[in-house]
């Protein structure tokens, strides 16, 4: 029941948000390539669907994602999970982590160029940086926060080094660590778009970017709803991982077990 | 004697730095096999005395030797259950009870057996595929109790593991560990403030008093088991020990225990 009331206010919402468009777009005060309608962009999606562009651009893009996003949340989470451990070394590389954190991915991107070339590399790299941080970062207060008594288990059972970190340590930290790849994966996919507008000749940024170049706006919009939709589809998918890990580990309430 | 406990002091540092003392000159013989009860009321250091035994924690000054080895390391020879259970929430009782057995060079479906045997022996059969969090207090602390029986320890520390059970589970649970200790026979050291609960359990209590924490008397429990929470021998004890923590008129009749 709450689903279908749900649906409804979605539906109202989106359909409100065009009637509005609709509205600016029949003042006539904005030509319809600084304004596309909403039918124009619905024509141009449907083409963008029909000729193969989107499904080739959407395979390409979740293909770089994919791996610059499951490389990053690897290394990090490793890197971590031992960081996390390693009070004193943390607190040499936390400054220079503090450092470089707030930098935009973008802006190594003349680095990346004359390091990875072109092709599917620096939107993989991008992707990469963008992921990495977060990942790492919450990674690491999630070890901090790992609840004393479970080392004393881990002591008491003599569970010690490598096993302790993969026995002990990564799984009670995960649903922390699981809601750092959450975070990571919203982040990660805004700059994929960015990734591609710049260094790339084929996904969804470089979609935008070729659409721009030959003055289709209605493609331009129609390429950012289908950006959006797919980062949402992402971030649905893991939230639903997200919310399984933590009904496991016991952190929701118990009802509907 | 198996665990000797000689003139042992536990400072700890406080909020300015200045040593308090927590416990003072300690001394205790423990047998092998003994039922111990360390009973007292809140910040007399029962904890501290567990943890120093367990090698939790270093001793300030004295002497702690279990089998005339010094205790400052945790082992699987001993195993403590702590208030909370410290159950692992991402592994399912089979493989919480497992636990201490991978560390041992054991073959997977040796652990399996002998997990399987302990969880039968806690009346969880049919639960060993559920997860903690779909467990009730009470069977939580039977997984807790399976897994420390499970490695064969001599020694089983108890932290007050029934304080956040039901009065009636809590019952239950005492009966359950009473016959437990008399086929395994495990040295047991239990922590309560429930005075019933020790005359229940106990061969002898320790009886101790705060600031700084002292062994305030030693009491046998010279009652056959499964002793009887009504009987008048009990009750004589209970009333002695009501006595010692002066919560009682002292009546004139007095108790050669
Ligand atoms: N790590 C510590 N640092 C400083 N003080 C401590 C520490 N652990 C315990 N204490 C102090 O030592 C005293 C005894 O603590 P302990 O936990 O052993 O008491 P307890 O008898 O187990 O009490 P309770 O019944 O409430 O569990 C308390 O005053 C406590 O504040
Ligand atoms: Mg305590």
């Amino acid at each position: 029941m709450t689903k279908i009331k749900n649906l409804i206010y979605v539906a109202a919402g989106l359909a409100i948000l065009v009637i509005l468009w609709e509205a600016v777009v029949l003042t006539g005060r904005y030509e319809a390539s600084l304004l596309p309608s909403p039918l124009d962009v619905l024509k141009a999606a449907v083409q963008l669907i029909k000729n193969g562009t989107l499904f080739s651009d959407i395979k390409v893009s979740l293909y770089r994602f994919i791996i610059g996003y499951s490389s990053a949340v690897t290394l990090a989470v490793i890197l971590g999970l031992v960081l996390g451990r390693l009070t004193r070394t943390w607190k040499i590389i936390d400054p220079i982590v503090q450092v470089l954190r707030p930098v935009s991915p973008i802006a190594w991107f003349p680095f990346i160029v004359l390091w990875f070339g072109i092709g599917d590399m620096p939107a993989i790299v991008i992707i990469f940086i963008a992921a990495f941080y977060p990942v790492l970062l919450s990674t690491i207060s999630a070890v901090k926060k790992v609840d004393e008594i479970y080392l004393k288990v881990a002591r008491d059972f003599g569970i010690r080094k490598t096993n302790l970190l993969t026995r002990i340590i990564f799984p009670a930290s995960f649903p922390y660590i699981a809601n750092g790849l959450h975070i990571a994966l919203g982040s990660a996919w805004v700059f994929l778009v960015a990734g591609e507008m710049v260094g790339a000749q084929s996904g969804l940024g470089y979609l935008i970017i070729d659409a721009r170049n030959s003055l289709r706006s209605d493609m331009v919009l129609a390429g950012i709803i289908f950006i959006g939709i797919s980062g949402l589809l992402l971030d649905r998918a893991i939230r639903f991982f997200e919310k399984r890990v933590e009904k496991r580990w016991g952190i929701v309430s118990r009802e509907g077990i | 004697m198996f665990i000797q406990i000689k003139n042992v002091s536990k400072e700890y540092p406080d909020t300015n730095n200045n040593a308090v003392q927590v416990l003072k000159s300690i001394d205790l013989d423990i047998e092998a096999g003994e039922f111990i009860c360390l009973l007292g009321p809140s910040g007399c250091g029962k904890t501290t005395l567990l943890n120093l035994i367990a090698g939790f924690e270093k001793v300030t000054s004295g002497e702690i030797t279990i089998n005339g080895k010094l205790a400052v390391e945790a082992s699987s020879k001993h195993i403590t259950i702590f208030q909370n259970y410290g159950l692992l929430p991402w592994r399912s009782v089979q493989k919480n009870v497992e636990l201490g057995l991978e560390t041992k060079d054991r073959s997977k479906s040796e652990r399996k057996r002998i997990a399987g045997d302990f969880i039968e022996l806690v009346g969880l059969k049919q639960y060993a595929r559920h997860y903690p969090s779909q467990l009730s207090g009470g069977m939580q602390q039977r997984v807790a109790i399976a897994r420390a029986l499970a490695v064969d320890p001599e020694i089983i520390f108890m932290d007050e593991p029934f304080g956040a059970l039901d009065a009636m589970t809590r019952i239950n649970m005492q009966d359950e560990i009473s016959n437990i200790w008399q086929k395994k026979k495990k040295t047991i050291i239990f922590v309560t403030h429930d005075i019933e609960e020790a005359v229940f359990l106990a061969d002898r209590i320790l009886v101790m008093s705060p600031n700084p924490g002292r062994i305030k008397s030693v009491i046998k429990v010279p009652i056959a088991r499964k002793r009887d929470r009504t009987h008048p021998d009990f009750l004589k004890i209970r009333n002695k020990i009501f006595e010692e923590f002066e919560m009682k008129e002292k009546e004139k009749i007095e108790y050669y225990l």
